[in-house]
C-alpha cells in the first residue's frame, strides 16, 4: 500500500470490491511470460485459423503415419468402433455439396463419426496437435498433423489421393466439409451475450415451458418406458450398492448364475484397469491377439497357464507378430494369475 | 421382501425374535421338532453363553440388555488414522462406472453414489469423475498458470503465476454444483440404467475456494472491449480446451479454484488448479488448468465442435450449449432400492439450476397428476445443489414418485414428453426431464419414464 498516493488509498477503501482493479496492483504476484513460454503453450488453432503453424503434408505420408501411430485404436481407415467412436465414414458426395450430412436427419446413419459432425477442420488440426496420439500427446510435428489430416480428408473423399494439405489451402478445405452447415447456435444455453449483441445464441430463452400445475394436471399417467430386464442386472448386485441399514435396502438383483457373471465382469474390470484391453480385444486382435485367439492357440497345452503367466509378466515378442508385448511389472502376481485363468476359461 | 424384513432392533414375540423367517414359517406349519433340536444344540455348544441370551431375548433387544464391546472396553487413541476414513461399515457407496459406456478408462466416467448421500455437499472422495485422457497427480511446485491473449492488443502483458502467487491473492469460497452436460444422457431415448447413481450421478457439489478470474485478467491488463471470450486449457495430455463468455468472467462468477471442501482439490478433480464456471456443464470447468487465453472469437475446440454438441431431429447440432437448466431428482427412495415396510418415509432429493437459485420443488406420488410442495433445506444458494424433503406414508399400493424443480427465473423442469418434442431423443446432452420412480407392492422401486 505504501506505493499508493493517499487519495487513491481512500478511493480503494470505499470502492474496493467493485472498482476495476488497475494494472499491476497486486505487487509481487506473477511475472511477465517470455515470448518462448507463450509460444510453447499457445498452440490453439481457431476456426479462422489464427494460431495455425506453417507446414504441409500429403495423403501418402499421412497414410504411413496413421498406420504407425493411429490405426491401433482407430483402425487402418479410421473406421474402427473398438476403442473410440469412428473417425471416418457416414457422409456422401452430396453432403459435400450441401454442407449438411443428410444421414443425421434421415435416420440412415447407424452411428455418427467425427466427419459427420465436425464443421471446422481447424478443430481437428487443433485436437490432433494437442492430444494425439493417445499415449504420447503433443509428439506430432506440424507437418505430420497436416499429413494425417490429408489422409483423413482423403478417406472421407473430400480431397484426392495426391493432395497436399498446407497452411495455404486448409481454409479452402474447410469450405468442403460435409457438415459445415450443420451447427446452430440459436438456443438458450449460452451464458454470455446473445447473437444480436455480438455474442452467441438467443439470450437464454428456454425451449420448454412446463407449468407448475398442482391438482388434476392430466387425465392419466402415460408410461413411455420401463427398465428392461437385462438392464436390471447389467450394473452388478444393486444390494451391494446401498448401505445395509437405513430406510431402504438395495434390491437384490443377481441370482447365483448372474453373480458368477458379475465376478467375471470384475475380472474384465481388472483387465481394463491393468491396461490389457488397450491392446487386446475379447475376440479379435487390436494390437495384440484377441483372447479367443489366445485360447485357440493354447488349447490342450497343459502348461498353458504357467507359460502365459510368465509371458504376461515379462513381456514377449514373435508369437503374434512383430509388435512386442510390454512387461507388466505394475500388475500384481495374483492379478496376473486371475487374468490368465479368466482368459483361458473363455473370458466370459 | 424376504431378508429385508430382518430389521434389527425390532421386538417380536418369542420365538420369532430369535428365529429366521424360514423357521417361523415352520413353526406356523406345525413343525416344531427342529426347535427342540436347535435349542439343545445351542445348549450343548455353549451352555453358559447361549442359553441366557435366548431367554433374555424375550425381555428386550439384547443390544440394549447387554452392553456391547464398544461400551465396555477402551477405544482407540487420537490420530490412529491421521487422515480419517469412513467407517468400515460404509463400503457400499462408491464411485462406479456404467458397463459398456466407454471402452477406455482414461476417457470415461465414474458416477457419484447419490442414492446414499445426505445434504448438498459431495464428499470429495465420491465426487464424480470425467477424464478425457486420464488423470495425473501434478506436482504443485511445477504447476504454472499462464494468461495470454490471442492477439497482443487484447492484453497488456501475458503473465505466469505459480501456486505460491495465486494463493496470495484475494480469495472467494462458494458452494456450486458441477454437472456433466451428458448427465442423464443414457436415458434420452428410453430407460436404460437401474439406479440414481447411473441416471443422475454425473453431478456433485462442493465448496470451492480460489481467485476470481477477473482479478487475474485485470492484473494482466485485459481490454474487455475487444476480448469477449476466454479459452481455458488443461495441463493433462488432452490439454482440454473450452470457450467461456467474458460476461461470466466480468461478473466475478468464474474463478480459478485450488480449494475444495476445506482442503486442496483432489487429483481426480484437477489438483492443483481448476476453473469454476457456475451453472455451466462440467466440461467447461477445466481441470489441471494451465492456461487462460483471452480472445475476440469463440474457438470451436474438439469438445465444442465434435462432442458436447446436441443433435436435433432436424439434423442440426446445437453448438456452445453450456447452461445446465433446472433439474431435480428424488434420491430416497430411488431406483434399485426396496422399501423396508409400509408406513412413514422421508422422501428426499436434490434440485439445482444453472440459471440461479431454486425457488420451489414439487413432488408427486401419482405419476404427475397431483403435486405437493416439498420443504427446501436452506440456505438456498446460487447455482448450488438444494436438498428437498417431503413426508410420505406408503400404504403398500403402487405409486410413481416424481420431483419437479422451479428456479428463480420461473422456469419449470420439463416432462420427457415436452423435452422430446423440441429436442428429439438423440441429443445426448442436457437432459433435464422429470425423473419417475415406480414403487410396486413388494416395495421394489424401479426406473420408469412418464411422458
Amino acid at each position: 500500500m505504501f506505493r499508493f498516493s493517499k487519495p487513491l488509498f481512500v478511493f480503494a477503501l470505499f470502492f474496493g470490491s467493485t472498482v476495476a482493479i488497475a494494472f499491476e496492483n497486486y505487487s509481487g504476484v506473477g511475472r511477465a511470460a517470455t515470448p518462448a513460454e507463450v509460444k510453447a503453450w499457445d498452440i490453439d488453432v481457431r476456426p479462422d485459423f489464427k494460431g495455425l503453424p506453417k507446414g504441409s503434408g500429403n495423403v501418402e505420408r499421412g497414410n504411413e503415419l496413421f498406420e504407425e501411430k493411429c490405426a491401433s485404436c482407430h483402425g487402418s481407415f479410421g473406421e474402427s468402433n473398438e476403442v473410440f467412436t469412428p473417425l471416418a465414414g457416414g457422409t456422401t458426395k452430396d453432403d459435400i455439396k450441401t454442407g449438411n450430412v443428410k444421414g443425421l436427419s434421415s435416420g440412415e446413419l447407424p452411428q455418427r463419426t467425427t466427419f459427420t459432425k465436425v464443421a471446422t477442420i481447424s478443430t481437428v488440426f487443433d485436437y490432433v496437435q494437442r492430444a494425439m496420439p493417445w499415449t504420447s500427446p503433443k509428439s506430432l510435428k506440424p507437418d505430420e498433423v497436416y499429413a494425417i489430416l490429408a489422409y483423413l480428408l482423403n478417406l472421407q473423399e473430400i480431397v484426392p489421393a495426391d493432395f497436399v494439405l498446407s497452411d495455404k489451402n486448409i481454409a479452402d478445405v474447410q469450405k468442403l466439409l460435409p457438415n459445415r452447415n450443420g451447427m446452430t447456435t440459436d438456443h438458450g444455453l449460452w451464458p454470455g451475450a446473445p447473437a444480436k449483441k455480438g455474442g452467441i445464441g438467443n439470450g437464454g430463452k428456454p425451449d420448454t415451458a412446463n407449468k407448475a400445475c398442482m391438482k388434476n394436471c392430466k387425465p392419466e399417467v402415460l408410461i413411455g418406458s420401463t427398465l428392461p430386464e437385462y438392464a436390471r442386472t447389467a450394473h452388478g448386485e444393486l444390494a451391494d450398492q446401498y448401505r445395509s441399514f437405513g430406510p431402504v435396502r438395495g434390491t437384490r438383483t443377481l441370482g447365483p448364475e448372474a453373480a458368477k457373471k458379475a465376478a467375471n465382469a470384475g475380472t474384465l474390470e481388472l483387465a481394463t484397469k491393468s491396461g490389457c484391453m488397450a491392446c487386446h480385444g475379447m475376440k479379435s486382435k487390436i494390437v495384440g491377439p484377441g483372447y479367443s485367439e489366445v485360447v485357440a492357440r493354447y488349447q490342450g497345452q497343459t502348461d498353458a497357464e504357467s507359460r502365459l503367466i510368465a509371458k504376461v509378466k515379462a513381456g514377449g515378442q514373435g508369437v503374434w507378430g512383430s509388435i512386442p508385448m510390454p512387461p507388466n511389472a505394475h500388475v500384481k502376481d495374483e492379478d496376473i494369475t486371475t487374468l490368465v485363468k479368466w482368459i483361458l476359461n473363455g473370458s466370459k | 421382501m424376504g431378508e429385508i424384513n430382518k430389521q434389527p432392533g425390532r421386538l417380536r414375540a418369542a420365538p420369532e425374535n430369535f428365529l429366521s423367517e424360514a423357521q417361523i414359517k415352520d413353526v406356523a406349519a406345525g413343525r416344531r421338532d427342529f426347535l427342540r433340536k436347535s435349542l439343545f444344540a445351542a445348549g450343548a455348544a455353549g451352555a453358559a453363553l447361549a442359553a441366557p441370551k435366548v431367554v433374555r431375548a424375550a425381555e428386550g433387544d439384547p443390544n440394549i440388555l447387554e452392553n456391547p464391546p464398544w461400551t465396555t472396553s477402551l477405544g482407540q487413541p487420537v490420530a490412529t488414522n491421521p487422515y480419517g476414513m469412513p467407517s468400515k461399515y460404509e463400503s457400499q457407496l462408491l464411485r462406479r462406472e456404467s458397463p459398456g459406456l466407454a471402452r477406455v478408462g482414461g476417457a470415461s466416467v465414474s458416477f457419484c453414489p447419490l442414492q446414499g448421500l445426505f445434504g448438498i455437499i459431495t464428499p470429495s472422495g465420491l465426487h464424480f469423475e470425467r477424464h478425457h485422457q486420464g488423470w495425473h497427480d501434478i506436482d504443485p511446485s511445477k504447476h504454472r498458470l499462464m494468461v495470454n491473449g490471442s492477439d497482443d492488443s487484447l492484453l497488456k502483458k501475458a503473465k505466469v503465476y505459480t501456486l505460491d502467487e495465486l494463493m496470495r491473492l484475494p480469495s472467494v469460497s462458494r458452494i456450486h454444483f458441477i454437472e456433466c452436460g451428458a448427465n442423464t444422457g443414457l436415458e434420452w431415448g428410453n430407460v436404460a440404467v437401474p439406479t440414481v447413481q447411473y441416471t443422475h450421478g454425473m453431478i456433485s457439489c462442493s465448496e470451492f475456494t480460489g481467485v476470481p478470474l477477473k482479478v487475474l485478467l485485470e492484473d494482466c491488463g485485459v481490454d474487455y472491449k475487444k476480448a469477449r471470450y476466454v479459452l481455458a486449457e488443461g495441463a493433462d495430455g488432452s490439454s482440454m480446451t473450452r470457450t467461456i463468455p467474458m460476461e461470466m468472467v466480468e461478473s466475478g462468477e468464474v474463478f480459478v479454484a485450488y480449494g475444495q471442501n476445506g482442503e486442496m482439490l483432489r487429483p481426480e478433480n484437477g489438483y492443483p488448479l481448476r476453473l469454476v464456471v457456475p451453472g455451466v456443464q462440467g466440461v467447461s470447468w477445466v481441470k489441471w488448468l494451465r492456461r487462460i487465453e483471452v480472445g475476440d472469437k469463440p474457438y470451436a475446440t474438439k469438445d465444442e465442435a465434435v462432442h458436447y454438441i446436441d443433435l436435433l431431429p432436424s439434423g442440426q447440432h446445437r453448438q456452445y450449449s453450456s447452461i445446465q437448466e433446472a433439474k431435480s431428482v428424488i434420491t430416497t427412495p430411488s431406483g434399485g432400492q426396496t422399501l423396508l415396510d409400509k408406513g412413514f418415509y422421508n422422501v428426499s432429493g436434490l434440485a439445482w439450476s444453472g440459471r440461479g437459485r431454486i425457488k420451489q420443488v414439487d413432488v408427486s406420488f401419482d405419476g404427475g397428476i397431483n403435486w405437493q410442495t416439498a420443504r427446501l433445506e436452506g440456505p438456498v444458494q446460487n447455482k448450488a445443489l438444494t436438498r428437498f424433503n417431503i413426508s410420505w406414508v406408503w400404504d403398500g399400493s403402487p405409486a410413481i414418485l416424481q420431483s419437479r424443480a422451479m428456479d428463480e427465473t420461473g422456469f419449470v423442469q420439463p416432462t420427457y414428453g415436452q423435452l422430446r418434442k423440441v429436442r428429439g431423443t438423440k441429443s445426448i446432452y442436457h437432459n433435464n426431464a422429470i425423473q419417475s420412480w415406480k414403487v410396486i407392492e413388494s416395495g421394489e422401486v424401479s426406473n420408469v419414464q412418464v411422458l
